[in-house]
């Protein structure tokens, strides 16, 4: 067991399996000798050399169609696209193409790709760089959607991705690089699908996702000197969704808050409302409330801070549903 | 490049005859409502997909777009490619795919993409992973014009180019890119120029002269297996019918579609044969009754076949 940060991880997490298994290999914009723009993948250039750990030109539609082609003929990439906003560029290959195939070609086919990608606020770079686009591939039949909270989890599902047999996006929040938790020397994963309680509370169930998960778990230390106990659930898996730890946790409750950086139409907090309203809505004593960014594009710099939901939009949303 | 016997040549005629045929039976078929969604004929296209896949085994993969003289020549079971056409749960995908998206997994034939364009890069992927495997496969890939507009074509070529992956790709220029012609679509005449902007090879060919498409794709699949990396070729051909049927193909210049049914691919090559001593009147018929016969048992297993119903296509697998 060690403390590790999620850079650290997801870096293990592609060396082991590339250790693991042959046909694993990654393609991405500087992610080879110059070890990713934040470290994520130095040192695996130098290990596994350039048709493993593939440094591609500036195409992501190409990238995506390298992953899906690759997939088809039985290797297993993990490509990256460097930052999610960049993923428009993709979205053919990625929505159109991989996603469908395997309905349409039948069972004996399978696509087995990662894309991992950068997600979320942090870096003040703007408009360009800091969305969180996860809604868009919960919204497509045939993706998968993992957004890892913490280090453990980081590596846990990057493992699981990788062994998965179908397309996944990997949603890197930028911000929890150097977040650091313990993890197992021994090899693991974190299965897809499955959420986890991150903090058993009573009063309130509050769902949130990457980085949000680490300002719940702030704010609740600090409602917890109000009296007010949070239950927190990381759903990690965003598509397919673990509903029942959810539901679970509000039959307990009887509150809901969810909490995710991404705007709020249509985005993943929707759906666990929708979710909530159609499943356990005999159990819900106050409104679902939804604490998310306002629904505008992201400002460039330090002002990216109003932009992104804070600690204290959490607690004031809980305060909200206890009345 | 491997030489043509009597029996390849004769081989290669029966073949565009069956595509030929193939097509003229599904437009009927089409226009009497048989056919659901819609079909995209390319008659007058037949030497391109005919030629092309004579030079692949089937060891290397094909990635096909509208010309379906790829998929006939590639050798694709004629019965399960008719009835995915018509949407029947006997067709190779079930029915769920339809003419746009139809793969025959067992003939390495896949990646059709109702996005145009969008098989381009899955063939630089699918090179990528024969160029690991290092046993010199290559990957057949079929654009039209109109692909070569699309942005991923250039990220393609480009990805391709500078990895020297093993793809050879064979551009069918009809003149259209549905209702569009070339000239108002680039600038340029000849769309094998654009391979000097990747530093590959490009060659232009009289795409309704077999031979010639066979000689220059032939010579590109060599370059391609001995690791000297993609080729773009450029065929140009003609459509005689409409981008899709029901295309009443108003945008067509008067007289240009005369002119290109006297420059048919598949007369001009029997006479060809024929001079050859490899063809005659009783071998043509011949091959045109075993072509019409197959053609008439595609159609009927097609037929005969069910639809998919609510539960096929809720229990259609999306996730392994």
């Amino acid at each position: 067991m060690a403390s590790v940060n999620v850079r650290w991880a997801i870096n293990s997490a592609l060396k082991e399996e590339m250790e693991r298994d042959e046909r694993v290999f990654l393609a991405g914009e500087d992610l080879g000798k110059a070890g990713g723009i934040f470290g994520v993948t130095r040192g695996l250039y130098e290990q596994f050399g350039e048709w493993r750990v593939k440094d591609t030109p500036l195409s992501e539609a190409a990238i995506a169609g390298l992953a899906v082609g690759a997939a088809a003929a039985g290797l297993r990439p993990v490509i990256e696209i460097m930052f999610d906003d960049f993923i428009t560029i993709a979205m053919d290959q990625i929505c159109n193409q991989a996603a469908k195939m395997r309905y349409l070609y039948g069972e004996n086919f399978k696509l087995p790709i990662v894309v991992r990608t950068l997600c979320g606020t942090g870096f003040r770079a703007g408009s360009h760089h800091s969305q969180s686009l996860e809604a868009w591939f919960i919204h497509t039949a045939g993706l998968k959607v993992v957004m890892p909270s913490n280090a453990y989890d980081a590596k846990g599902l990057l493992k699981a991705a990788i062994r998965d047999d179908n397309p996944v996006i990997y949603m890197e929040h930028k911000s929890l690089f150097p977040y650091k938790s313990d993890v197992p020397d021994e090899d693991y994963i974190v299965p897809l699908g499955v959420a986890d309680v991150k903090r058993i509370g009573e009063d309130v169930t509050v769902v949130a996702t990457g980085l949000m998960v680490q300002k719940a778990l702030a704010a609740a230390d600090k409602l917890a000197e109000e009296g007010i106990s949070i239950e927190v659930v990381d759903p990690r898996t965003l598509s397919p969704l673990d509903e029942d730890t959810i539901l679970d946790s509000i039959r307990k409750t009887g509150r809901l808050v969810v909490v995710h950086e991404a705007v709020k139409p249509c985005g993943f907090g929707a759906e666990v409302a929708a979710i909530a309203a159609e499943k356990a809505i005999e159990y819900l004593e106050a409104a679902v409330k939804r604490v998310t960014a306002p629904f505008t594009p992201i400002p460039f710099g330090p002002a990216e801070d109003y932009y992104t939901p804070q600690e204290e939009d959490i607690i004031e949303a809980v305060r909200e549903t206890m009345g | 490049m491997k030489e043509l016997g009597a029996e390849e040549l004769l081989a290669m005629y029966r073949t565009m005859v069956l595509a030929r045929r193939l097509e003229e039976r599904l437009c009927e078929l089409f226009a009497e409502g048989k056919i659901p969604g819609w079909i995209h004929s390319r008659i007058g296209q037949e030497a391109v997909g005919t030629a092309a896949c004579a030079c692949v085994t089937a060891d290397d993969y094909v990635v096909p777009y509208t010309n379906r003289a790829f998929h006939v020549a590639r050798g694709v079971d004629l019965k399960l490619l008719v009835a995915e056409i018509f949407g029947k749960t006997t067709g190779y995908c079930k029915g769920l795919a339809g003419e746009a998206h139809v793969a025959a997994l067992d003939h390495k034939l896949l990646g059709m993409s109702g996005i145009v364009g969008g098989q381009m890069p899955i063939a630089v992927g699918l090179g990528y992973a024969t160029k690991v495997k290092g046993k010199g496969e290559v990957v057949l890939c079929n654009l039209g014009d109109g692909a070569s507009s699309q942005g991923c074509c250039h990220e393609s070529l480009n990805m391709a180019s500078v990895w020297d992956l093993p793809v050879v790709f064979v551009c069918d220029n009809n003149l259209y890119a549905e209702f569009t012609p070339q000239r108002e679509q680039m600038n340029i005449e000849d769309i094998s120029v654009r391979a000097q902007a990747y530093g590959i090879p490009g060659e232009t060919v009289d795409g309704n002269d077999v031979l010639a498409v066979y000689e220059a794709v032939a010579r590109a699949v060599e370059r391609a297996r001995a690791g000297k990396g993609p080729t773009l070729i450029e065929a140009k051909t003609y459509r005689w019918r409409g981008h899709f049927e029901g295309d009443p193909t108003r945008y067509r210049d008067p007289g240009e579609l005369e002119e290109w049914k006297a420059r048919d691919p598949i007369p001009r090559f029997a006479e060809k044969l024929r001079q050859m001593n490899i063809l005659d009147d009783k071998k043509a018929e011949e091959v045109e009754k075993d072509v019409a016969a197959k053609v008439a048992e595609a159609i009927e297993f097609a037929l005969e076949g069910p639809s998919p119903s609510r539960h096929d296509i809720l229990s259609a697998s999306v996730y392994a």
